[in-house]
């Protein structure tokens, strides 16, 4: 696959982020692959914490996949990723790249990090699910802390098996089937001590089984981490128009672009600080419709009036905006 | 016209100290704001600029390092670092020390190599090798060692159960507050004596944004209150010092020289293997006298001080004397 026919252009949730050069394709079984990403240049890429995910760029699309090193002074990124046939189609792009391609990517994003007093990590993993908690195992090896690990695979279908048996040793607990799983889970949520953390991720229904069952053995839900793509960050959300009716203007905001963005390009001058929905600064008047508040600063009172808005991150509830600018 | 000229060369010959001042003061007035913006941006000021880089290095570098020694010698309490934050510690010498030398190759440089580094800062004759991680392998504890190298102080906050837990640092120039005290706090707890800001929600609307932050983001924003001659330990512990002053700098004749205006510029740095908050204070002073040669600074800065309402110059500590600092800036004498 040539640079160009992977992305055109760059999008929005990669913007501002890394041009990394795969160097490395290994199949890890019949459907997994891992793909080795590194800055061009030969230089140092920025480190992450445990349990980060890249958002990938692909076509026009874009998709999420973990990392799978400990994060610390890293020289090259790791991902693996699972091929499926009946998806958006970008498994099946990532599938296609070869050693020499650029990608660009965002920057590591955290939303599954570790507890840092934890005394111990139960890490429970189910198929592809072992990528972001191998990060963890690595990076509770790295810091000294205890982990063990309970892993749930189609027998022949184990990504990083062998990586996993290196590294927890006696720790590691495969399972090849819900049954013996069921087990091995049962056993180890009523014998950890209180201080024990548990990290799990898996398809949402593995997931969400693991977590009631901790819930019903009287784990507190401070102890339960699961992985959630993406939940830390606002999503790109819908199209909208704004009409600026001072300047007679109207203008398309697309998902994944801000209002302030637009018009900022649209040549308009809006005072701003931190673009983040808390300083307050850009706030913008109103006139017709609803905005979609995101921001942290407008009360909710305010919020409810809808007469003013924070342009760096909200959005419309609408199809249309009327603003007194 | 004369006095134009004479005007111009006095602000062509200001001192680096006032040149390289960030007055924080945009308006007459002055209220709490989430004041947060992008660090690493150049502010020009009326005479001169700051901000532009992350670790500011400038005159006062020896004597204020010296000056930590000496209170950390004292008192070791100003450096507490709860065991689970040692992998943080060490993301923020890997965070910074490659920043500074960035930012001033002709007098610093860090190379790495996997977790073998080498550090040198002329300004000190230090030609150093350690490895990342290894608490040993530096001639002191890790969070010591970098208290050696910035003069910023050092706050690490932990997040975990959605909230931030004050769970390291190294604070040997406190403004009126304790670090040892606010050890193990949540951030709200920190914030709790603060006036207005609660009902202002600016200290949960802070937390939600610095929660938000992702690894690797830098954010600063400005904070401000006033210091008797120049110290910059006015930390709780060592009040009986310095706080009978604010009873009688007013009366002073020589107020103008010994009363300060004290400027933080405050990093917010999610640190980025470990996802801890760093926040760095780097504290300035400037006498009066010099505020006063920059004749915008001196009407802003006395409309501020005449118009603050009681309960915020009351938490600043400086209600006893601000009217006097207000009423001679705002009469336009020069100093002595």
């Amino acid at each position: 696959m040539t640079i160009t026919a992977l992305q055109s252009s760059v999008h929005p949730a990669v913007e501002g982020g890394l041009r990394l050069q795969v160097t490395n394709i290994s199949a890890q079984t019949d459907s997994i692959s891992s793909i080795t990403l590194v800055d061009p240049s030969g230089g140092r890429l920025p480190s992450y914490v445990p349990g980060s995910h890249l958002v990938v760029q692909y076509g026009s699309g874009v998709n999420a996949y973990s990392l799978t090193g400990s994060g610390n002074a890293p020289s090259e990124y790791i991902i693996s990723v699972l091929r499926v046939d009946e998806g958006a189609g970008g498994s099946i792009a990532m599938h296609q790249l070869e050693v020499g391609d650029l990608v660009f990517v965002s920057y590591p994003r955290s939303a599954f990090a570790p507890v840092s007093n934890a005394s111990h990590h139960l890490l429970v993993a189910a198929g592809i699910g072992i990528t972001p908690i191998l990060s963890h195992a690595r990076a509770a090896s790295d810091r000294g802390t205890t982990s063990s690990l309970i892993y749930v695979y189609r027998p022949g279908a184990g990504a990083h098996v062998d990586e996993a048996r290196e590294l927890m040793g006696s720790a590691l607990t495969e399972c090849g089937d819900r049954n013996s799983f069921q087990k091995v889970l049962t056993e180890q949520l009523t014998t950890q001590s209180l201080g024990t953390h548990l990290y799990v991720c898996g398809p949402v229904d593995f997931m969400d089984s693991v977590l009631n069952q901790a819930r019903e053995l009287g784990w507190s839900q401070a102890r339960l981490h699961s992985e959630a793509f993406g939940a830390a960050e606002l999503d790109d959300g819908e199209p909208f128009t704004v009409n600026l009716v001072r300047s007679g203007v109207k203008l398309d905001v697309p998902a994944g672009v801000s209002l302030l963005e637009t018009l900022e390009k649209a040549g308009k001058t809006i005072p701003n600080m931190c673009r983040k929905g808390i300083c307050g600064e850009c706030v913008l008047p109103v006139l017709r419709g609803t905005p979609q508040h995101r921001d942290l600063y407008l009360t909710d009172e305010e919020k409810a009036s809808n007469t003013t808005m924070m342009c760096c991150v909200s959005r419309s509830e609408d199809p249309e905006l009327e603003l007194d600018l | 016209m004369s006095i134009t000229i004479d005007k111009d060369s006095e602000l062509a010959v200001l001192p680096e100290r006032i040149r390289k001042f960030p007055f924080p003061f945009a308006n007459d007035f002055y209220r709490y704001s989430a004041n947060v913006e992008p660090a690493n941006k150049d502010v020009a000021t009326e005479v001169g600029n700051w901000g532009a880089g992350l670790i500011d290095i400038d005159e006062f570098y020896h004597e204020e390092l010296a000056d930590r020694e000496a209170i950390l010698k004292r008192d070791p309490s100003r450096m507490q670092v709860l065991p689970h934050m040692r992998t943080a510690v060490w993301d923020s010498i890997a965070t910074l020390l490659p920043s500074m030398a960035a930012e001033n190759p002709e007098i610093m440089s860090f190379q790495r190599d996997g977790d073998t580094c080498r550090w040198q800062n002329s300004l000190q004759s230090l030609d150093l090798e350690f490895t990342m991680g290894d608490d040993d392998s530096l001639p002191m504890e890790p969070m010591r060692f970098l208290g050696t190298q910035i003069q910023d102080d050092i706050v690490l906050l932990d997040v975990r159960e959605n909230t931030m837990w004050l769970d390291a640092g190294l604070v040997t120039f406190a403004a009126d507050w304790s670090f040892g005290f606010d050890v193990g706090m949540t951030f709200a707890e920190i914030h709790g004596p603060v006036p207005r800001v609660k009902e202002e929600n600016i200290v949960s609307r802070a937390e939600k944004f610095l929660l938000r932050l992702q690894p690797g983001e830098q954010f600063r924003r400005t904070n401000w209150t006033m210091t008797v001659g120049r110290r910059l330990d006015t930390s709780t512990e060592t009040y009986p010092e310095w706080g009978p002053d604010r009873g009688t700098i007013a009366d002073d004749p020589d107020m103008p020289n010994k009363l300060h205006l004290r400027v933080e510029v405050q990093h917010l740095i999610r640190l980025p293997h470990s996802g801890v908050l760093m926040f760095l204070i780097r504290s300035y002073l400037l006498p009066l006298s010099d505020i006063a040669k920059v004749p915008s600074w001196r009407e802003k800065f006395g409309h501020v001080l005449a118009e603050l309402p009681d309960d915020m110059a009351e938490y600043k500590g400086i209600i006893r004397y601000r009217k006097a600092a207000s009423d001679w800036l705002l009469s336009g004498k020069s100093a002595a």
